[in-house]
């Protein structure tokens, strides 16, 4: 019997049908920073609508991972990557991407909050406004306000969106990112340990928002803390030294891992 | 998963756990004592030693007591996972098994002080010997499945609860024959048949820390089908 069937309180909706297809996908990904070789042939499947949590000791590559599937590596010298990156089955390392829009479609949530120096609805109207998402000033407070309440900001900031992003608390601010995030209407939201920088409350809300999120995107997210993966993911890789070790259903994962490795990590053990 | 694991970079998690496994093998032996001796208080009608065995229970549901505290100490500081948190879970378990089985070995030693006659018939008792001899191997063997993480023998031991089923069907038989041969039977026999009824829940619960010691090691439940699949 799955946690989620016995849990009644988590009446999250079923996330993508059986067998429906990946909404992204990794073959035989290679990363390289210069000579050295970051990632050795990931192949992972990332599951629409459910969210994957990527998980491994420091410098195992999982970050690297989450970077090159919006090509956030590009912007690093000396960083290749070989292997094949698929978005709803278009290779997004393919030279006809518009690497802009790919940015858009699978949006980005960093470690620590990052507000732009800018008011609470700047931060927010800022990515619709240079995609032309928004057609006018309606348009554009429809997007700030529904991005805002998803995030589960709306309530602490509708009296005070002229007021600075950065005049915020640590976990306002890292929800006023995650808005930023959504704004644009991506399809896949990546984000990197976006918990690290905050106290256990607002972790709290940030992985409950996490779980509603889950209903309409698709999230991957790197984090160090295990028991977080274990909370708010259907699905955990397990990255080790470049490679991937083992990849199932999260509660497999936690309870039962096929792997030595993965079982010596995820218990506190030396590797 | 059946590679032995390294030791946990946190010493003072890695006492505890070992520290936890001890607990139940001395649990283990405690419960294999008070079998023991019950069966001893049984057969030979001896008062003063069934008194001590419904003592000595009193330890053991005090062993169960710190287990039980140490576990819940285990998951709310250390959050255990994966073989940690089935060794955490399944400790929980196996101590409410031997903990039942302590109270079955009490059962037997309420019955020694309630028989009143001098001594009891050998072919009475003999059914009874070997059935406690039976589900004491048992016991014996589903601990050492536990605490030497052997699934192996965990299936062995399950499979081989159909024996003290059927030993157990067949004393009720005899000791109803004796019973219809002579009503003055009666009484000691029934008093017998409840000590075997108490006998048989031990073997079950021998069975139960046999699962538990299948589940600990593999992580799968030890059903029908996974009988099945193991070779005897």
């Amino acid at each position: 019997m799955s946690l989620e069937t016995v849990a009644t309180t988590s009446a999250a909706p079923v996330t993508a049908p059986r067998n429906a297809p990946p909404k992204m996908q990794g073959e035989k990904v290679c990363v390289f920073y210069g000579a050295k070789q970051a990632l050795f042939d990931v192949d992972l499947k990332i599951e629409q609508f459910s969210v994957t949590s990527l998980i491994g000791p420091s410098g195992c590559g999982k970050s690297t991972f989450l970077r090159s599937l919006n090509r956030m590596n590009d912007t690093i010298d000396g960083c290749r990557v070989s292997g094949k990156i698929t978005l709803d089955k278009d290779d997004i390392y393919d030279p006809s991407i518009d690497v802009v829009e790919l940015r858009a479609r699978v949006g980005m949530v960093f470690q620590k909050p990052n507000p732009f120096p800018k008011s609470i609805y700047e931060n927010v109207a800022y990515g619709p406004r240079i995609h032309g998402i928004a057609r006018n000033k309606t348009d554009m407070d429809e997007i700030v306000h529904s991005s805002l309440r998803r995030a589960g900001l709306w309530n602490e900031v509708k009296d005070r969106l002229n007021e600075p992003g950065t005049g915020l608390s640590g976990g306002q601010q890292q929800r006023l990112c995650i808005a930023r995030a959504i704004a644009t209407r991506p399809e896949v939201l990546l984000m990197d340990e976006p918990c690290s920088a905050l106290d256990p409350i607002a972790t709290a809300v940030i992985e409950e928002l996490i779980d509603e999120l889950r209903e309409n995107f698709t999230i991957v997210i790197v984090t160090h803390s295990m028991q977080q993966a274990a909370r708010v993911s259907q699905k955990t890789a397990f990255f080790h030294l470049g490679k991937l070790i083992e990849e199932g259903k999260t509660e497999d994962i936690f309870t039962n891992p096929r792997n030595k490795q993965t079982q010596d990590y995820i218990t506190g053990r030396i590797g | 998963m059946a590679t032995t694991l390294n030791e946990h970079i946190v010493t003072s998690y890695e006492d505890e756990l070992t520290n936890l496994n001890k607990a139940i093998s001395e649990m283990g032996g405690m419960v294999e004592q008070a079998i023991t001796e019950s069966a001893v208080a049984l057969l030979r009608l001896d008062h003063q030693q069934a008194q001590n065995v419904r003592a000595f229970d009193k330890r053991i549901d005090e062993m169960q007591q710190r287990i039980n505290d140490a576990a819940v100490s285990i998951i709310a500081r250390r959050q255990p996972m994966a073989a940690d948190l089935r060794m955490v879970v399944t400790a929980i378990q196996v101590a409410n098994d031997l903990e039942r089985t302590g109270d079955m070995a009490k059962q037997l030693a309420k019955r020694a002080l309630q028989i009143e006659t001098l001594g009891l018939a050998p072919k009475f008792y003999n059914g009874i010997k070997h059935l406690k001899e039976l589900v004491a191997q048992q016991l014996k063997s589903a601990l050492d499945a536990y605490l030497g993480r052997d699934s192996k023998a965990a299936v062995e031991v399950c499979g081989r609860d159909d024996q003290v089923d059927a030993l157990y069907t067949s004393l009720f038989r005899e000791l109803l024959t004796y019973m219809m041969e002579d009503p003055r039977n009666i009484t000691q026999c029934t008093h017998l048949l409840f000590c075997a009824k108490s006998l048989e829940r031990v073997g079950d619960h021998a069975t139960n820390i046999a699962e538990a010691a299948y589940y600990l090691e593999t992580g799968r439940h030890l059903g029908a089908e996974e009988q099945q699949r193991q070779p005897r």
